[in-house]
């Protein structure tokens, strides 16, 4: 079995790592830090933190060097996808490939460049704090199943689930993975976007008053999208961020950690995702709306000349 | 002149620009926080540099009470300050007429609450940077208007008086019947343009009125303002300006005549600097018309309590 991870940052390399610990998988990483692939071919890729790994795997940032898959995953941010898949596309022609991406709207992409899709979402996170070396700081389940326009079988969901799960990734696979994924994008759409307009870590965020009070409107409207697209959520994307509060109190979400760094952030795939989904299926999304269009504001602020 | 002894509260940039200008014709008192700033604009003057050069003469006092009675008084100081420095007016100057020149809405009754004083209603379009403790730099030189705040009964020919006092003085007036058209526009134009560079941290620059792209921020600046319409509207406000062809203008060439210069809206200036905003008087103070008057303005809501958020992430627990 033959697995090629696109996009070997934080969650690429979880995954990575962990399969790569499976005696009949042989794991190759694609990706275009050449710091990081060259640690990787030399030292192998080590994950410390919430677990501890150390895996020899082969990585390239050649995409043309890649043999044929059976399967692939894609981790790159969502701005990356296109790029990405399209660069790697020839050795998955035979393979499912699985989003692990974050937000909506990365399915559709890779659909255009390789034959059979997995749906996914993940929860586990960590931070690439060396070449070849991840933290992994937090724990947490993974949802895969069918991409319904042009769909992997569901024997290969099932056999991904279970290589992830046997290699300590703890994988369910699902015949309609679509309520998990709109879970954490609606969660994530109200966490980041708010969280990185007002500086605040996701805890602090959930706590304050009036941060709230918008929160609530942005995850009302993600769930109208959800409904009107026929998506039965996971659980109440509300309930989720009551909950994060005490253990996130003061976790930077990762769009407010690209902030800091003025790196692109996701918020296309986030809030621009539940903007795009509403207006095919007639929902107005304003809340959601004008924090796509203030966070690509912000990142604007980093590119002025002289102001 | 009938205005022969004037004072100014605060000496931030507006403070010190309308001091400046107006010490050329008048005995000028300016109150300032700090005893240091006291005594440097009292042995070296006031200078403003750019649009006007000149060093005035100017009285400076930490303490209200430490001024003469006077003939009028120009409250200067931020929105959030009106309260306390009218309440140290109390009793003073019982002839003085009193200007606000604030931001936001309202700020002539807080004056009020403290005296039965007339009461001069502006609204201003120059901007300046202050440099050090005596020194302001006068960006824009755009017009101040200037309008009756007709609940204390004062009379229009005062406020006449008022605007010939600023053109003589070397700044622009513009003298209107009623204000309000004037500060509703501004208000408008305040919430939207100084709350998306809050958060945005962008200063007035062109994206703000571009709306190509459905993500292009133009849209929202554009959708708050109209919320902000429709409450002037139901208010019974005839706006003077238009606040999005405002917008239009001055991110263009109108206003600043130079494409390159962006103005920094007074909120992100207390953004970068890690200071709370006047955002409840400008988008609260919106808000607050709107509910008052039963109108739905969901973005401006939005705004003001993203804001307020953004005021919160300065606090040194959740800093970190």
């Amino acid at each position: 079995m033959r697995i090629g991870v696109i996009g070997c940052g934080a969650v690429g390399s979880l995954f990575a790592a962990h399969l790569a610990g499976l005696e009949d998988v042989e794991v190759w990483a694609y990706d275009v830090w050449p710091e990081h692939v060259a640690a990787i071919e030399r030292d192998g890729l080590r994950v410390v933190g919430v677990g501890s790994v150390v895996a020899r795997l082969r990585a390239t940032t050649d995409p043309t060097a890649l043999p044929d898959m059976d399967f692939g995953i894609v981790a790159v941010k969502g701005m990356y996808t296109r790029d990405a898949v399209a660069a790697s596309a020839r050795a998955f022609q035979d393979a499912a490939v699985c989003s692990v991406q974050n937000g909506v709207g990365n399915e559709e992409i890779i659909a255009e460049f390789v034959p059979r899709v997995i749906r996914g979402t993940t929860f586990p996170a960590g931070k690439v704090i060396a070449p070849g070396v991840v933290h992994w700081d937090t724990a947490g389940k993974t949802w895969i199943g069918p991409f319904e326009p042009t769909p992997a079988t569901m024997d290969e969901v099932r056999l991904l689930a279970e290589m992830l799960t046997r290699s300590g990734m703890e994988t369910d696979a699902l015949e309609d993975a679509r309520g998990a994924q709109w879970t954490k994008l609606i969660f994530n759409a109200a966490s980041n976007a708010l969280c990185s307009l007002t500086g605040l870590p996701h805890g602090r965020a959930a706590l304050h008053r009036d941060v709230r009070w918008v929160m609530d409107r942005v995850i009302e409207e993600g769930k109208a999208v959800a409904e009107a697209l026929g998506i039965a959520m996971d659980k109440d994307p509300a309930l989720l961020l009551e909950e994060s509060i005490e253990p996130a109190l003061d976790h930077a979400p990762s769009m407010l950690q690209d902030v800091r760094m003025r790196r692109r952030t996701e918020i296309d795939q986030l809030n621009g995702g539940i903007v795009r989904f509403g207006e095919e299926t007639g929902i107005d999304t304003p809340m959601n709306r004008a924090a796509w269009a203030l966070v690509r504001g912000l990142e604007a602020s980093w590119n002025l000349e002289g102001a | 002149m009938r205005f022969r002894r004037v004072g100014v509260i605060g000496a931030g940039a507006i403070g010190s620009l309308c001091a400046g200008h107006l010490a050329t014709r008048t005995e000028m008192w300016v109150v300032v926080r700090r005893r240091e700033q006291a005594d440097v604009l009292n042995e070296r003057g006031l200078r403003i540099s750019g649009k006007s050069e000149l060093v005035a003469d100017v009285k400076a006092v930490v303490d209200t009470e430490a001024m003469p009675d006077l003939d009028l008084v120009i409250v200067a100081t931020k929105a959030s300050q009106v309260d306390v420095a009218a309440a140290k007016l109390a009793g003073r100057s019982p002839e003085a007429v009193i200007m606000t020149i604030q931001n936001g809405l309202g700020l002539e009754d807080v004056v009020r609450r403290h005296g039965d004083w007339p009461v001069v209603s502006a609204v201003t379009f120059m901007s300046g940077t202050r440099i050090d403790d005596r020194h302001v730099e006068y960006e824009l030189d755009t017009a101040t208007w200037i309008g009756p705040y007709a609940p204390s009964g004062i009379a229009q020919e005062t406020v006449e008086e008022v605007g010939a006092l600023f053109e003589a003085s070397g700044l622009r007036a513009e003298v209107l019947p009623d204000l309000r058209p004037a500060q509703w526009s501004k208000l408008i134009f305040n919430s939207a343009v100084n709350g998306v560079a809050a958060l945005t941290d962008l200063p007035h620059v062109a994206a703000f009125a571009r709306r190509d792209r459905p993500t292009d921020l133009g849209h929202v600046v554009h959708d708050l303002m109209a919320e902000g319409k429709a409450v002037a509207a139901a208010a019974g406000i005839d706006l003077w300006e238009d606040p999005w062809e405002m917008n239009v203008e001055a991110v263009g060439r109108g206003q600043t005549r130079d494409e390159a210069y962006a103005h920094i809206p007074s909120m992100l200036v207390d953004v970068r600097a890690g200071r709370r905003t006047e955002v409840d008087f400008i988008t609260g103070a919106l808000v607050g018309e709107a509910d008052r008057l039963g109108i739905p303005v969901p973005l401006n809501r939005a705004l003001w309590r993203l804001v307020k958020g953004r005021d919160r992430s300065h606090d040194e627990e959740v800093s970190t």
